[in-house]
């Protein structure tokens, strides 16, 4: 049976998923640690994994509350985070729409890394399902335990200044975006961005700073007029 | 309790955006631009976060040893060092530059 499965996923894949869930039990660990470090009570933080489902709009959201900057500037930075997932939803959704149970499960464990590694199957719809699902369940699985670990062990850390844990959840972010700075655009919009959300946390209550990076984006509407007189003609 | 409400809202408001996209699929075809524009918008979010809790906790300046662990740990990840290497290298670094006494 074991073996089976094992020659079903692939050796490579396996190696691959092996690779990603080692890295996202420790970024899990973190989110459950820092929760721990800021007063969360460690069902709440296991219970935003188990629910929610995606990593930096937990970061997103625990950081802004934390700092309080409210329910509702907290909720909206998560979700605006999480909107890449409608993209993603897509291009890989056909993969799971089948019968009602496999399409709330798959919508569930629609992420970064499942999307990721359906779309690497190319045309093999077949590898493709796989390659979904198995990511995707591995992932919830490593990312529920480690939170779990992190927010029991990190009622023992004293203090979590001291260790530099409080640079872990900025450092994972910038992580997770630099693929896709590398990208000219999506840097100009970024920075631009970033600057605009400095100068208004000088002034704004946290969590909206961060909203009104959004503005950033207007770069990225340079050149948008020729193509839609492209359209139109 | 608010965290409750937030995981909850953030949770249901979550699973309708994933839920979105097969949905829309078909019904609406985003161009290309769209579509880049919509993924940018979550990288501009993201590195605004980053920055700005690096550099303000608590309505002022953090200090330096934040920025500099996330400094370091950003150069590692540019260079696509793996994930556990670059939280520890930048949680170190805090930790080694607030033990030397620089906050």
């Amino acid at each position: 049976m074991r073996s089976r499965l094992i020659r079903a996923i692939g050796p490579e894949l396996l190696r691959d998923i092996a690779a990603l869930a080692a890295g996202i039990l420790i970024v899990g660990a973190s989110f459950g640690a820092i929760a721990t470090a800021e007063g969360v009570p460690w069902w709440q933080s296991t219970a935003m994994s188990a629910l929610v489902f995606a990593g930096a709009s937990q970061f997103a959201t625990l950081g802004i509350m934390t700092t309080g900057g409210g329910v509702l500037a907290g909720v909206a930075a998560g979700l605006i985070l999480n909107m890449r997932h409608i993209p993603y939803g897509m291009a890989v959704g056909g993969l799971y729409w089948t019968s009602l149970r496999s399409k709330l499960l798959g919508t569930h464990l629609l992420l970064d890394q499942s999307t990721a590694f359906a779309l690497a199957a190319g045309g093999d719809r077949r590898r493709a399902r796989i390659a979904f699902w198995t990511v995707g369940v591995v992932m919830f699985a490593v990312w529920n335990i480690g939170t779990v670990l992190g927010a029991v062990a990190g009622r023992f850390i004293a203090d979590p200044a001291a260790l530099g844990l409080d640079a872990a959840l900025p450092v994972i972010l910038l992580s997770l975006v630099l693929p896709a700075l590398r990208d000219r655009d999506t840097l100009l919009a970024g920075l631009a961005g970033t600057a605009i959300a400095l100068v208004a946390s000088l002034f704004l209550p946290a969590g909206v700073p961060v909203l009104l990076a959004l503005l950033g984006l207007a770069v990225m509407w340079r050149g948008t007029g020729s193509k839609k007189r492209e359209a139109a003609s | 309790m608010t965290m409750v409400a937030a995981i909850i809202a953030l949770a249901v408001g979550t699973f309708l955006i994933r839920l979105s996209g097969p949905l829309l699929r078909g019904r609406l075809t985003l161009s290309a631009r769209t579509e880049a524009i919509l993924k940018a918008g979550a990288t501009v979010v993201l590195l605004a976060l980053t920055v700005t809790s690096t550099l303000i906790v608590d309505g002022g300046f953090a200090g330096w040893a934040l920025p500099a662990g996330v400094l370091v740990g950003g150069v590692l990840a540019w260079r696509r060092l793996p994930l556990a290497v670059v939280v520890v290298a930048a949680a170190a670094t805090t930790a080694l530059l607030r033990l030397a006494g620089i906050a």
